[in-house]
């Protein structure tokens, strides 16, 4: 009979359900291990569906228009041509920044102002507060004003807005509009306005920085994406930007696709974790049963009925976790939305899906079974002579071809989940085999923890010492089982760890609340002294001051930019060439900035003939230039002949005054420069009173107010933080309930022993002390190896996935140390408590 | 007529290291339907490997073994454990009965194995001869050790076997219980003409045995 017809045997049913009669709390707790695995592969699962449905929804709706053009100067003959050909729908709008004044309440703060012409977004709506403001503002009675701002000033709907010349109302407030990204909003505050209301305000004059945008309805044939190709041409040369619902779609889809893909890994890593649970828990069952088996052995049961019957146990215990996992999931699924609110563009609604479900349960029954295997193969090797003698650990001669099968599908399997998690086959092959060396190490580290105990314990030491360090080696001892499950849950888990914080400095970086959240611009110089007085006498540090002189390109390698703006092979971005450049002179560097070319000159003497700036790397890359090439800026007229003499590598996350160029001492001085000046307010009420003052005394300097900047990007961080511990917490929940289990299931094999030194004579504090050698022991050794595992994993995905630096947070590493040990001897302790106070005898009969 | 059970020249070496043990050697013994057979000889002078040699339960080292019309040397562990269902029955010196399985259950499972059903009232029946008619729903921990040595010659006679080998079935217990299981041996041995194959201590009872074979040191002295 083969093991799969001897599955189908009512008889194996049968047998499996009596054989795990004293067992069945027990295996209850190992099922259990799983379950926070796949509760957590069903609640991602159910919600990456519903993003993906939801964001095939309002695909069209996240930019509010088919196809968006945007550029930097009004539209000129060609491009009012090209709009006509591309026909459609059409919609405008005008930003630019500009301070906003509320009289009623004495504030003003800088803003993004928006003046909107036509039926802008014609997908979606402008969500506004109350709803009827979003039609008064485009009749011209009033404006929108970005919700945050409306709530750090007080705003009620009615209060006067006063924008350059023209004093209005405020119709409500903006909550969100299409293909706006809340988070980034309140970087600067939106103040929405009728198109027709723009010469009103008497704000767009020339030279100022405005971005001109065009939303287009197009009809469904021909698709955008031919459109878009078609025009590509057309569009680079008239410098016009472009943006597409359907890119949208993918970029969020991607970005949210990239995280459900991290995250389920990790629900992966936590499923991982509750197989070797189940099958560490298997192991020491069938371990126990090894004597049924040759019993039925010698009462003419066939191998593979007997193999069959644990076989099923283990199908059994898998499948009673999944289902478990399958109800708990279903329920945290409907908490995810609150976890993951505030990180999307949409509300979602989560909804129960049943393939999910099953596809989760199948994961969750097929990895039990492969893991629960290789502890299995041991049945079919039990001979029935053991029935009426004891065992003698025979060698098994040669290789053992279904052991080597079960490795192998083992690692098929998880190879296999991760590519179907990440889609590369770089990082599933990376996974999987990161586990395959922890698992190997793991082992290889237990044996020379047997070994070691074996060789090394010398005789000097007390009778407890020497016998808790004899147990690590005895035959049908445990350390491997426990070095390998332990030490992998602590590898998971600290690699988890690692990654979380790798993944969190790179996205931003510590250190934030020492950073400026206020910059002061165009402070005169006659009024630098007036403002650093001000900021002082409120109480605010001058974290930061730079000159500016403002500056354009003239030539570069030579060549006039006029000519190289209309040169197309020249391949360098318009907006570089004929931006205007604000930048400063210094004598050194400063903590956002290193120099990674050439050097830095820190002064020069007057009238020098060619002066040496430093450029930031990408605008270095943008135009061309290396160190040693020349160009010269145009300043108010007149020319300044430069060479780069170095190249800076700018952190932009800092919020410090970083510049593009950077001059040193001695060539700009003479030129007329206005300042900037960065502080540290306290929130954002003490923000408004500043640029109350500021405005008094002030009115030309404009404040950038980044306290909200902060705190949202403060509350991004918390989110993505929350996101990646709450499912880390599943890990962590099956490390412990994966420790218990292999514990508890432990237990049988030192207790007869236990009792048997309590026979003997032996104090109960006696044999408690040896526990607590052992499972110190096994606790520290596996902690230590799976922080050494940890410690290489986190490098590795900091090296090759993450490409950053790594540093191993000490403080996790030295808290799982300590920890891991200290609750493998508190659950081992525990859980032979009621060995010591039970009646011997009752336990020598049980466990016979 | 061919003997039920017929040894020849058995030799079994275990080797452990570099050096070989011969635990049997040259071992003749036969044993016709019906008869009864005591395994004697002191202690390590291999009684319990001739007896597994016998029921199957591991292959010699040389030599044959026919039981029941089967060369046992000729068939894998599958097929000598299908011999052992059909035709052979044990009673072991620490009993081995299942523990999480009542007594009932034990006996059962020999019967379940060949895939019969409907049997239940032959086991019931058969526990009710070895005394134990209420104690049907009991766990092995629950039972005195007589009891559960009389649960497993009730399982080793579920099947009617031809042939039951018992390594010494009494040396766990004490002298009445002994006695009152060994009565039920010859009784079954009577009643159903099961041959017996005894590993005994106990001279008073391979006395009562129609063939006595002394072991020393691995070989048959008598
Ligand atoms: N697997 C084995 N490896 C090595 N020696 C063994 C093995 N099994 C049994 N022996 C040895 O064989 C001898 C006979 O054992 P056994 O048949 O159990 O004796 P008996 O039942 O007569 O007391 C003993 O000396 C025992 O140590
Ligand atoms: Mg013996």
């Amino acid at each position: 009979m083969n093991p799969i017809a001897a599955v189908l045997e009512p008889w194996t049913w049968r047998m499996a359900w009596r054989d795990s009669r004293r067992s069945r709390p027990r295996l209850l707790l190992f099922s259990l291990s799983i379950t926070l695995g796949i509760a957590a592969l069903v609640a991602l699962g159910s919600m990456g569906r519903t993003l993906r449905s939801t964001i095939d929804e309002q695909s069209k709706a996240l930019l509010g228009a088919d196809l968006v053009l945007s550029s930097r100067q009004a539209a000129g003959p060609d491009e009012t041509n090209l709009l006509q050909r591309l026909g459609g729908e059409r919609a405008s709008e005008i930003s630019f920044a500009s301070m906003v004044s509320f009289p009623g309440r004495d504030a003003t703060r800088l803003a993004n102002v928006r003046a909107l012409t036509g039926g802008f977004p014609f997908y979606g709506r402008i969500e506004t507060e109350p709803p009827s403001a979003s039609e008064e503002f485009r009749r011209g009675e009033g404006v929108l004003v970005e919700e945050s701002m409306a709530q750090q000033f007080e705003l009620k709907p009615g209060d006067p807005v006063k924008l350059g010349t023209w004093t209005t109302r405020l119709a409500g407030t903006l909550r969100r509009v299409p293909g706006d990204s809340v988070a980034f909003a309140s970087l600067a505050p939106r103040v929405y306005i009728a198109g027709s209301k723009l010469p009103d305000t008497g704000l767009l004059r020339r030279g100022a920085i405005v971005r001109y945008r065009t939303m287009l309805k197009l009809p469904d044939v021909p698709p955008v994406g031919d459109i878009v190709r078609d025009n590509k041409e057309e569009f680079r040369r008239l410098r016009l930007d472009f943006d597409t619902a359907e890119k949208r779609r993918e970029d969020l889809g991607k970005a949210l696709e990239d995280l459900n893909a991290f995250l389920n890994l990790v629900a992966f890593v936590a499923l991982l974790l509750g197989a070797v649970g189940i099958a560490s828990a298997i192991q020491v069952h069938v371990q126990q049963r090894l004597g049924h088996v040759a019993v039925l052995r010698c009462l003419g049961a066939s191998m593979a009925s007997t193999f069959s019957i644990y076989l099923v146990q283990a199908l059994a215990l898998g499948a009673v976790g999944s289902l478990a996992g399958v109800i708990l999931g279903s329920a945290v699924q409907f908490a995810l939305p609150v976890v993951f609110r505030g990180l999307l563009p949409f509300p979602i609604h989560v909804e129960f899906s049943f393939v999910v479900a099953a596809r989760a349960a199948a994961a969750g029954i097929g990895i039990s079974l492969v893991f629960a295997l290789l502890p299995l193969l041991a049945v079919r090797r039990v001979s029935p002579l053991v029935a009426i003698r004891a065992a003698y650990e025979s060698a098994a001669a040669g290789i053992d071809w279904a052991r080597v099968a079960v490795f192998a599908s083992i690692a098929a399997t998880v190879f296999g989940f991760a590519l179907l998690q990440t889609r590369r086959w770089q990082q599933g092959a990376g996974f999987a085999a990161g586990l395959g060396i922890a698992f190997l190490l793991l082992a290889a580290a237990a044996r020379a923890l047997v070994w070691a105990a074996r060789r090394f314990t010398p005789a000097r030491l007390p009778f407890a010492w020497r016998q808790g360090l004899a147990s690590l080696h005895r035959p049908q001892n445990r350390t491997g089982t426990l070095i390998v499950s332990l030490g992998l849950g602590t590898f998971l888990l600290l690699t988890l760890q690692f990654t979380r914080s790798t993944l969190l400095n790179r996205l931003f970086p510590p250190g934030n609340d020492r950073q400026p959240n206020a910059i002061l611009f165009d402070v005169q110089p006659d009024q630098l002294d007036g403002v650093v007085a001000l900021l002082k006498g409120l109480g605010y540090p001058v974290l930061d001051e730079a000159p500016i002189v403002t500056m354009r390109i003239r030539t570069l390698k030579d060549r006039p930019v006029k000519d190289l703006a209309t040169n197309r092979a020249a391949r360098i971005p318009g907006w570089v060439l004929q931006r205007e450049y604000r930048s400063t002179w210094r004598t050194n560097l400063v903590d956002s900035e290193k120099l990674v070319a050439g050097r830095l000159v820190p002064r020069v003497e007057a009238g020098a003939a060619r002066i040496p700036v430093t450029l930031e790397q990408g605008i270095a890359r943008d135009l061309g230039v290396g160190v040693g090439d020349r160009l010269s800026f145009d300043v108010q007229g007149l020319a300044l002949e430069c060479e780069v003499s170095g190249i800076r590598e700018v952190d932009w996350r800092q919020v410090r005054p970083n510049f593009f160029v950077v001059f040193p001492a001695g060539a700009l001085e003479a030129a007329p420069a206005m300042h900037v000046v960065a502080t540290r307010v306290a929130d954002a009420k003490s923000s408004s009173r500043l640029q109350r003052e500021l405005v008094k005394s002030f009115p030309n300097v404009s404040a950038l107010d980044l306290t909200l900047v902060l705190e949202t990007v403060g509350n991004l961080v918390s989110k993505v933080g929350f996101a990646i511990r709450f499912m880390a917490l599943f890990t962590v929940m099956t490390g412990v309930v994966v420790l218990v289990g292999a514990i508890v299931t432990g237990r049988w094999q030192r207790s007869r022993e236990s009792i048997l030194l309590r026979t003997l004579g032996a104090s109960r504090a006696q044999v408690r002390a040896i526990l607590f050698v052992e499972y110190a022991s096994l606790g520290f050794l596996a902690a230590l190896t799976g922080l050494v595992l940890a410690a290489g994993g986190g490098w590795a995905l900091a090296h090759f996935v993450f490409k950053s630096g790594f540093q191993i947070p000490w403080l996790d590493a030295v808290v799982a140390l300590l920890a891991v040990p200290a609750l493998t001897v508190a659950v081992g302790l525990s859980t032979s408590r009621g060995i010591a106070n039970a009646p011997p005898l009752e336990i020598l009969r049980q466990e016979a | 007529m061919q003997a039920l059970l017929a040894l020849e020249n058995l030799t079994k070496t275990y080797r452990s290291g570099a050096t070989d043990l011969t635990v049997l050697a040259g071992v003749s013994l036969s044993v016709g339907a019906g008869e009864t057979c005591a395994i004697v000889g002191p202690s390590g002078s291999g009684k319990t490997t001739l007896l597994g040699l016998s029921a199957g339960l591991d292959v010699p080292t040389s030599g044959t073994v026919r039981l029941a019309g089967h060369d046992l040397g000729s068939l894998d562990e599958d097929a000598r454990a299908r011999v052992r269902n059909q035709h052979v029955g044990f009673v072991f010196q620490n009993f081995q009965l299942l523990p999480t399985l009542t007594a009932l259950e034990n006996v059962l499972v020999p019967v379940e194995l060949r895939g019969e059903s409907g049997r239940r009232g032959d086991a019931v029946d058969l526990l009710g001869r070895v005394g134990l008619a209420d104690r049907l729903d009991h766990y092995p921990v629950q039972l005195s050790g007589g009891e559960q040595q009389r649960v497993a010659l009730a399982r080793a006679f579920v099947n009617r076997p031809q042939l039951l080998f018992a390594d010494e079935p009494t040396g766990n217990l004490d002298g009445d219980t002994a006695g009152h299981i060994v009565d039920m041996l010859f009784e079954l041995n009577r009643t159903a003409g099961t041959a017996l194959v005894l590993v005994t201590h106990d001279l008073d009872l391979a006395a009562r045995c129609g063939q006595i074979a002394r072991l020393r040191n691995g070989r048959r002295v008598e």
